[in-house]
């Protein structure tokens, strides 16, 4: 259903709802999976990201995230100033993810202390964008609601299990993903809410042994 | 929200009452809030607008090719055409005022795109300013526009890459004449027509911009598609009656984007963008992004 704040809306910084407001959600999305802002990142840029991202500010955008900036603050502009004059190890490249991956896509490699992260995110349109892979799992992951993400040993009654916290918790599930690279290997699990969970509940989930990493992922959505 | 312009139009005539407020009201019953509350989100759109009007009045910014910024400085300081002083000329000056700060990375309120963003405020803030409408007009004003842009997001497209500019600059001219049509007192039933007059003129609009940056012709197109609804405006309220149904324009506007070549839908393979100008300079400005921006790809 359209909504008219969708269409009087997004507030947010220029020039292009794909090439800035979206890179800026991959960016903030991409920050949250180590829990704050990165001290070194490698930035490679794909197809129209790569061509036009400069002009668009996809670059600017994408850091501006990482910092923690939201796509309607100002200091986007600025990000790329900020960046060198806090003394973050940030890289851009070009590279091709090949022919039938989304034209604006980027690929990042974070790392913040012991924590790091390769994530693969596109730009859909409008704003809008879906991380489709972390740490190698096929993911999907659209920012739109606040979401659970974490990696455990896939064992029966460990989706139930995590439910159960949720649910004590008095959080509602919105949507729940399980993906996994090989049949018996570790489950990544996208569990979308409609509240955000309380730091309570993703410490009891990091608490379960066969949970290898638990984090929130904000709402980035308008 | 409704998915023909029609049916909102006999709605609102049925029960006495304006696009605007019809929207308002449908919009709280399908997203399940309190009207204050999404009157409240429209109020700091309408900020938001004002700011970026007053932010590219002042010419002070510039886009990063360099190509765009300072034109509605010029419109301002230098009444010298035959619509100087005259609303007109001013709303033109806001349009291009909010599309250099959208291409200067300010902020700005995607209405219903960043690349369409300065139409709806020109036109509203204009015809606000000249006529001393209030602020609660203009929120109404703003969710009438809101329900025109769902419908021909419903029935067409308001992205370049999908139907060209007329998705664009073209829906934003739309949504702008009929939420100008209520802003001054005029019917639903006026409103459409302008919604219609307006769209009319902007059909088959191709996106072409330079280098693929939302920058060359954007700005200028969005103070041209002003120039549109301010005419749809002006004969719908006159009583001119355009003989296609408001639906039946805004689906055809889709069907004509569906048939576009790729090449004119914000790819920059064809159009302005494809002109020995319109190449050469996205050559040599992005060459020099590249270099200006020294950290950007390919650096550090």
């Amino acid at each position: 259903m359209v909504s008219i704040l969708d269409i009087i809306g997004p507030i947010m910084v220029g020039p292009s709802s794909s090439h800035t407001a979206g890179a800026c959600r991959i960016g903030l999305l991409t920050r949250a999976l180590v829990g704050g802002t990165p001290e070194r990142a490698l930035i490679e840029l794909h197809g129209s990201f790569a061509r036009t991202g400069e002009g668009h500010g996809t670059d600017k955008a994408l850091v501006g995230g990482l910092l923690g900036f939201r796509p309607d603050d100002a200091r986007l502009r600025d990000a790329l100033d900020i960046m060198e004059r806090e003394g973050l190890d940030y890289r851009f490249e070009k590279t091709t993810l090949g022919d039938e991956v989304h034209p604006n896509t980027v690929r990042l490699t974070v790392e913040r202390g012991a924590e790091r992260a390769v994530v693969v995110g596109s730009s859909i349109g409008a704003g809008r964008i879906r991380l489709s892979e972390v740490d190698g799992y096929p993911v999907e992951v659209t920012g739109n609601l606040p979401a659970v993400v974490l990696v455990a040993v896939d064992r029966t009654g460990s989706v139930a299990r995590i439910a159960g916290i949720l649910a004590e918790e008095g959080v509602n599930l919105a949507t729940m993903r399980v993906t996994r690279k090989e049949r018996g290997g570790d489950a990544f699990m996208v569990i979308e809410t409609d509240d955000s969970p309380s730091e309570r509940a993703i410490a009891a989930i990091g608490a379960l042994d066969w949970v290898h990493w638990v984090r929130a992922l904000p709402k980035v959505a308008a | 929200m409704y998915k023909a312009l029609e049916q909102a139009i006999a709605d609102a005539e049925r029960r006495g009452t304006t696009l605007g407020r019809l929207a308002l009201e449908t919009e709280a019953k399908d997203q399940g809030r309190p009207v204050a509350e999404i009157r409240e989100a429209l109020a700091r759109a309408l900020e938001v607008m004002r700011g970026a009007v007053s932010h590219g009045l002042t010419g002070e910014m510039r886009s990063a090719s360099g190509l765009v910024g300072g034109d509605a400085a010029k419109l301002r300081d230098n009444p010298a055409g035959p619509l100087a002083g005259t609303l007109f000329h001013d709303v033109l000056a806001r349009a291009l005022a909010v599309q250099e700060v959208n291409a200067a990375m300010g902020v700005i309120v995607a209405a219903p795109t960043a690349g369409g963003a300065g139409v709806l405020p020109a036109v509203l803030t204009g015809l606000a300013a000249a006529r001393g409408v209030g602020d609660d007009a203009l929120i109404d004003a703003l969710a009438a526009a809101g329900l025109i842009g769902a419908v021909v997001a419903e029935r067409a497209s308001l992205s370049g890459a999908e139907g060209g500019c007329q998705a664009e600059t073209g829906a934003a001219a739309g949504m702008a004449a009929g939420a100008g049509v209520e802003l001054l007192g005029g019917t639903p039933a006026q409103a459409g027509h302008a919604v219609a007059l307006t769209m009319q003129g902007t059909l088959g609009l191709v996106c072409d911009p330079l280098g693929g940056l939302v920058e060359l012709p954007c700005v200028f197109r969005n103070a041209t598609g002003s120039a549109m609804a301010l005419a749809g405006i002006e004969m719908a309220m006159s009583g001119i009656e355009f003989v296609i149904p408001v639906d039946e324009v805004i689906d055809v506007m889709g069907q004509i984007g569906r048939e576009m070549d790729v090449r004119y839908r914000e790819t920059a393979g064809g159009g302005l963008a494809a002109t020995p100008t319109g190449r050469r300079l996205a050559r040599e400005r992005l060459v020099q992004i590249r270099r200006g921006a020294g950290r950007g790809v390919g650096g550090a």
